[in-house]
């Protein structure tokens, strides 16, 4: 069994982004990018699938710009085995990756694909939810344990109030949590291993999906600024605030 | 021009996260209907009727959705959508997993964690973990939306009289099944929708400590209780507990931070709260920046001291 995983080419979690000052988007140029952090934990999760011999080829796949590359170099290092890149440098929302994406399974026909739940730039966490519904399979979304066995899944399911444990038919599309494991360090040798492993590169009309925008951000602004309070000297004086200047107890 | 809302619910009652997304409806403007999906679950459908501001609830009712799997719930809001301009979900762990499935299917964009409708196709909404605020137009013909709850104040749960309409609910996909749920069991307020938080970070060092000082303080206040990522990673408090932009998204009354330094997407979930308590030892703590009262002391001093005093 094959297993897709999707990437995707983020600002780095560590980063914290700025507003351009025409109010057209945020200041990307020249900050760090990484893999989003949820998708990192997906690449890592299908590996040990493959360790314990639960699948047979983990297939990265990413879609952007050229350096998305780097990108899918990095998930090869943490253990996947190829790569596809469907390369744009069109804006590209959930709705066309997923298409995207449906396009390779097509391909591909793999029993599982993972994603992250979400990414840390547009924060959308869709694009699981839409592959599933585009490819009319099963949801295991926000995953913090994944069993694979006798052409199901069980997964563990971070919700409101608890977990929730569902078993889905395969093949399926399964999203990450961050609970769901701990990625690897990648090391050296494996990054050198890593740039040796196969790339193949598609543009989206290779693949017959029309990616255009459905969403237009008319405009990006800074947050409403909290201003800082003041510092109080003792538990009494705070007391004191909440009660008699706050109200709040 | 008329909306409908999918109703978060336990079967017996609907949830607060469902008047919120009420009120998100009616600033869009036009009729506002509520779809109640479950199994047994007239009380629920009945409690949607009294919530002012909808003029029509449409209850589903069958075993197939007892469990809200995705894949049903979806076809069952699909069986009604073209009846809509708007879908709207609390951005709760059931919508955000059932709305961009009826999205996709429907062939349209998605926009999620709306806070503030502009206009019936523009929204704003927070991105970069809430260091930046969108303003998006949706240019397709149905807007799916998932409502970011604390962005809207709650519609009132009683004083509407909407009329109940009974619909089939669909089969099975046969695709997916429930196996279980381990809920976690505490008497206290849900984080989401609690007056007062108290939450605790990874200066507690232990669960047995978390659990020591925070529950006293919990209790004292009648409050729910929260944890930072760094919290929740080292295995002091349980997952559902995590607020941030990965976690919960909380805006109470009043907010207690204890030994949380801030990292920035801990403030992303809790900065909207009316009031914000930091307790902290280190004077540099970012979470200083964005409380209204800050006090520089060690948590395991000042948490039960304060206690005390309450």
């Amino acid at each position: 069994m094959k297993v897709l995983v999707a990437v995707k080419r983020v600002v780095d979690y560590n980063v914290k982004v700025r507003v351009k000052s025409d109010n057209s988007g945020v200041d990307i140029a020249n900050v760090k990018m990484s893999m989003n952090p949820f998708d990192e934990i997906a690449i890592e999760e299908a590996v040990r699938l493959r360790e314990k011999g639960l699948v047979t080829e983990v297939i990265a796949v990413s879609c952007g710009v050229t350096q998305c590359q780097e990108t899918l170099r990095t998930a090869m290092a943490i253990g996947a085995d190829r790569a596809i890149l469907v390369e744009t440098t069109q804006e590209l929302q959930p709705l066309a990756v997923a298409k995207l994406l449906k396009a390779l399974m097509d391909k591909e026909q793999p029993g599982l694909v993972i994603l992250g739940k979400q990414a840390i730039d547009d924060d959308c966490n869709q694009t699981g939810q839409m592959l599933a519904a585009l490819a009319d399979l099963p949801q295991a979304t926000f995953a913090s344990k994944v069993d694979v066995a006798d052409g199901k899944a069980i997964v563990t399911r971070e919700v409101d109030g608890g977990l929730e444990t569902i078993a889905v038919n395969l093949p399926a599309i399964i999203t990450t949590d961050l609970r769901l494991n701990e990625p690897r360090y990648v090391t050296l040798p494996n990054i050198m291993k890593a740039k040796k492993k196969q790339l193949d590169v598609f543009k989206p009309e290779d693949l017959g999906v029309d990616v255009a925008p459905r969403i237009k951000t008319l405009k990006v602004s800074e947050p409403a600024k909290r201003s800082a309070g003041i510092k109080v000297p003792d538990v009494a004086t705070l007391v004191d605030k909440l009660k008699n200047v706050a109200k709040v107890i | 021009m008329t909306s409908l809302v999918i109703a978060e619910h336990d079967n017996a009652s609907i949830k607060p996260s469902t008047l919120n997304t009420v009120a998100a409806a009616a600033a869009i403007g036009g009729d506002v209907h509520v779809l109640v999906a479950g199994h047994h679950a007239g009380a629920a459908a009945a409690a949607a009727a009294q919530i002012v501001g909808v003029s029509k609830v449409i209850h589903a009712d069958g075993a197939t959705l007892e469990a809200g799997l995705a894949e049903n719930v979806a076809t069952q809001v699909l069986a009604i959508a073209s009846n809509y301009t708007h879908i709207l979900f609390p951005a709760t762990a059931n919508g955000k997993n059932v709305a961009p499935r009826v999205a996709a299917k429907l062939d349209v964009g998605q926009i999620s964690d709306i806070t503030k409708v502009d206009s019936a196709d523009t929204f704003e909404r927070p991105i970069y973990a809430g260091n930046a605020m969108a303003t998006v137009q949706s240019i397709d013909a149905v807007k799916v939306i998932t409502v970011r709850t604390t962005g809207f104040d709650a519609a009132a749960s009683t004083g509407g009289s909407a009329t109940v309409e009974t619909v089939a609910a669909v089969a099975d996909s046969g695709k997916s099944s429930f196996v279980g749920r381990e809920v976690t069991k505490n008497d206290r307020p849900e984080l989401t929708a609690a007056k007062i938080i108290v939450s605790g970070g990874r200066a507690l060092g232990s669960s047995e400590k978390f659990n020591e000082v925070m529950i006293p303080l919990a209790d004292k206040l009648g409050a729910a209780i929260g944890a930072s990522r760094a919290a929740v990673d080292a295995g002091y408090a349980a997952n559902d507990l995590q607020v941030g932009q990965t976690g919960k998204i909380v805006a109470p009354q009043l907010y207690v931070a204890c030994g949380i330094s801030g990292a920035i997407q801990h403030l992303a979930g809790m900065k909207d709260s009316k009031v914000i308590v930091a307790i902290n030892k280190d004077p540099e703590a970012p979470i200083f920046s964005v409380a209204d009262f800050g006090l520089e002391a060690d948590l395991f001093v000042a948490v039960p001291e304060l206690v005390a005093a309450l």
